[in-house]
C-alpha cells in the first residue's frame, strides 16, 4: 500500500515534470531580427511554476569570431535551449554573455553558458544587485518558479561596464552602454551597428506593463536620450519587435509620465501611500498586459521615490 | 478503485502545494508565541486594535501596514506597546512601538518587507499587562520584486535625512496625526558577499524616539523587516506650541535627529 502511494506520487510528479519541460521546449523558437541577430519572443505572463520564469525576450548576435548572448534566460534549462538554438545556427563559439540587468527572468540561464572562454558582462552595479537579491530569488525559486535554483546559478560578471564598452565579435562591433538607474539600477543596452539594432531589454516594454524597479525619474531621463537615436530596429525585454519602435517608446513614456504627475500631486496634497495605491492611474487599466499585477507595485515604488524630491 | 486512488494522490500533491504556500499558523504556535510572549495569555479582541494590510504584497520591499486603536489613551487605561511580527520573514520581529497616555491614540502605520506568504500580526499590551492580538494574511508578491531597497546609491546619498509631515493643520489638546520619514537604506544583511559568498552584516535603523517638548510620544525598537527609508505615522497631543523631536539610532551607532516647531 505504502509503495503504491510512493509509485503513484512519483509517477505523477514525473509526468508533471515531463509536461513542463515539454512545454518550454515546444515554445522555444528564435526569430531573426536582422542578419546574424536573433531573439526568442517571451510571453506576457507572471513568472510561475508552469513557465518556470521563462517569460522574457532573450537572444544572441553572431560575428565572424564570436557569438554574444543577449540575456541567458530564466533558468538553466532555458539557457540550455538557447545554447542549442545558437549551435544549430552557427559554429562560431560563444565568447560573451551579456546580462542586461539583475532580474531573474533574464539571468538565471547563466549557468548553462559557464565554461572556459566565456566571459560574462554586466553593469557596474550588477554584482552588487546580485549580491543583494540573489539569496532571496534562489530561496523562493521552488515556491515561485517550481524549480530549485541555488547560489551556483548566480554568475557574477567578469567584465563590469561603467560607462560604455565596445565589443568586437569579428567584423561586427557591439556598443554596450551602462545606463543610470532606470528600470533597475543595473540596466545595459546593446547597440549592433551592423544591423542598426538596439537591444534595449527591459528599458522598453511593449504591450507588457513597464515595471519600475530602479528610478522613475532616471528612466524618463534615459528614454529621452534613447528617443533621439537613429536606428532601425529595437528589441524590447518583453513584447514584439516593432518597425515603429518610437511609438512603443512614447507609449511607455506616457504611462511613466502619468505615474510621475499623479503620484507627485498626491504627495503634495499630503495623501498617503495607501490612497495612492488605490487611486492612481486606474484609467490606464486595459491598455497593458499584466496591469493588475504590476501597476500597484509601480505606484508603491514611485511614491517612495518621489517622497524625497523636496 | 484505482482511478479514485490516482485522483486521491493527485489531490495529495495539490494539497502539499497549497499547504506550503498557504495560510499557516505553525511558526507562530510552535516558535514565535513562546519566544515573545512565553506563558502569557493572548486574547483575540478586535475591540482594542485593528490591523490593515493589503491582500497581496504588491512590492515585497514595501507593504503598507496600519494598526489602529479603538480606545483612547487615558492614564487609567492605555495601550503601552504594540509589537509587529511577520511570521515567515527570516527575522519575524519587525518592530515594537511604545506609547504613553500623551500619545493620544496608539495608532501606528509603517511599511514592511514581507518575504513570502505570511501572517502579519500586531499584539497590543495594555498598561495592566493584558495582551490582545490581531492578524492579517498577506500573499507574497510575484515577479521580480525583492524585499530590499532598489536604488542603494540614492538611499546612501540621503542617509540620515529626516522629515516631519502633517496631513492637516495641528490642533491643540487633541490627538494629531504626524508622519516621520527617515532616509536610511536599512540593508537587510541577507546578502551575498562577492568574494566569500557569505552573508554580510545588516545595517538598519534600530531605535526611533519621538518626543514633544521633551515628553515621550512614541518610542520604537525596529528591525530589518522595516522597509528602506523607514516611514511612520503616529499621533501626538500638543497642549500648546512646542518642539516635536525625533531621534534615530542605527546599528552602526549613528544618531540622526530632526525637530519641528509645532504651532497649533
Amino acid at each position: 500500500m505504502k509503495s503504491f502511494w510512493v509509485v503513484s506520487l512519483s509517477l505523477w510528479l514525473g509526468f508533471f515534470t515531463v509536461q513542463c519541460q515539454a512545454k518550454i521546449k515546444e515554445a522555444f523558437t528564435v526569430q531573426k531580427v536582422a542578419s546574424g541577430l536573433f531573439f526568442h519572443l517571451g510571453s506576457h505572463e507572471l513568472p510561475n511554476r508552469t513557465n518556470h520564469g521563462a517569460i522574457a525576450n532573450i537572444g544572441f548576435v553572431v560575428g565572424k569570431q564570436c557569438v554574444a548572448v543577449l540575456d541567458s534566460g530564466a533558468n538553466p534549462e532555458q539557457g540550455r535551449l538557447l545554447k542549442e538554438a545558437i549551435e544549430k545556427i552557427t559554429d562560431v563559439p560563444i565568447c560573451y554573455v551579456i546580462n542586461s540587468h539583475v532580474h531573474p527572468d533574464h539571468i538565471f540561464g547563466n549557468r548553462s553558458f559557464k565554461e572556459s572562454g566565456v566571459q560574462f558582462i554586466g553593469h557596474k552595479n550588477l554584482a552588487r544587485a546580485l549580491q543583494a537579491r540573489a539569496i532571496f530569488y534562489t530561496q523562493r525559486s521552488v515556491e515561485q518558479l517550481g524549480i530549485k535554483l541555488t547560489l551556483q546559478d548566480i554568475v557574477l560578471p567578469d567584465i563590469a561596464v561603467t560607462d560604455s564598452l565596445k565589443l568586437d565579435l569579428g567584423g561586427r562591433v557591439l556598443t554596450i552602454t551602462a545606463h543610470g538607474s532606470a528600470h533597475t539600477d543595473s540596466d545595459l543596452s546593446v547597440l549592433d551597428e551592423n544591423s542598426q539594432t538596439l537591444w534595449l531589454s527591459d528599458l522598453l516594454f511593449v504591450e507588457h506593463l513597464p515595471v519600475v524597479d530602479g528610478s522613475l525619474k532616471g528612466w524618463l531621463k534615459e528614454l529621452k536620450e534613447l528617443s533621439r537615436l537613429k536606428i532601425k530596429h529595437v528589441v524590447p525585454g518583453h513584447g514584439p519587435v516593432l518597425d515603429n519602435w518610437r511609438v512603443a517608446l512614447q507609449r511607455q513614456e506616457s504611462y511613466l509620465t502619468m505615474l510621475l504627475r499623479e503620484v507627485r500631486a498626491m504627495i503634495k496634497e499630503g495623501k498617503f501611500i495607501e490612497q495612492a495605491i488605490a487611486e492612481v492611474g486606474q484609467n490606464s487599466s486595459g491598455q497593458w498586459a499584466l496591469f493588475d499585477v504590476f501597476h500597484k507595485k509601480n505606484i508603491t515604488f514611485v511614491f517612495a521615490e518621489l517622497e524625497w524630491e523636496d | 478503485m484505482r482511478i479514485s486512488r490516482v485522483i486521491l494522490s493527485l489531490c495529495l500533491v495539490s494539497l502539499i502545494n497549497v499547504a506550503s504556500a498557504g495560510v499557516d499558523e505553525t511558526v507562530w504556535q510552535n516558535t514565535l508565541k513562546g519566544q515573545f510572549f512565553s506563558g502569557r495569555t493572548i486574547s483575540k479582541a478586535e475591540n482594542i486594535i485593528a490591523i490593515e494590510a493589503p491582500y497581496r504584497a504588491e512590492d515585497a520591499a514595501l507593504v503598507p501596514i496600519r494598526v489602529t486603536s479603538k480606545i483612547n489613551q487615558t492614564n487609567e487605561k492605555y495601550i503601552k506597546k504594540i509589537t509587529l511580527i511577520v511570521d515567515k520573514n527570516p527575522i519575524p520581529f519587525a518592530a515594537e512601538f511604545n506609547f504613553t497616555p500623551l500619545s493620544g491614540k496608539a495608532d501606528v502605520a509603517m511599511r514592511l518587507r514581507v518575504n513570502t506568504y505570511s501572517y502579519v500580526r500586531a499584539i497590543a499590551e495594555m498598561n495592566d499587562g493584558q495582551l490582545f492580538m490581531v492578524k492579517k494574511f498577506v500573499k507574497a508578491s510575484g515577479g521580480c520584486s525583492a524585499p530590499i531597497g532598489a536604488d542603494l546609491d540614492a538611499a546612501m546619498q540621503r542617509l540620515g535625512r529626516m522629515k516631519f509631515k502633517f496631513p492637516s493643520s495641528v490642533q491643540p489638546n487633541e490627538p494629531n496625526l504626524a508622519q516621520l520619514l527617515i532616509s536610511h537604506p536599512n540593508i537587510t544583511g541577507m546578502q551575498m558577499d562577492q568574494v566569500s559568498r557569505f552573508i554580510r552584516p545588516a545595517y538598519y535603523v534600530e531605535k526611533v524616539k519621538v518626543t514633544f517638548d521633551g515628553q515621550p510620544v512614541l518610542t520604537a525598537k525596529t528591525d530589518i523587516a522595516i522597509s528602506a527609508d523607514p516611514n511612520f505615522r503616529f499621533y501626538f497631543v500638543p497642549q500648546s506650541a512646542g518642539e516635536l523631536r525625533a531621534e534615530v539610532i542605527d546599528t552602526d551607532g549613528k544618531v540622526f535627529s530632526q525637530t519641528y516647531q509645532v504651532k497649533p
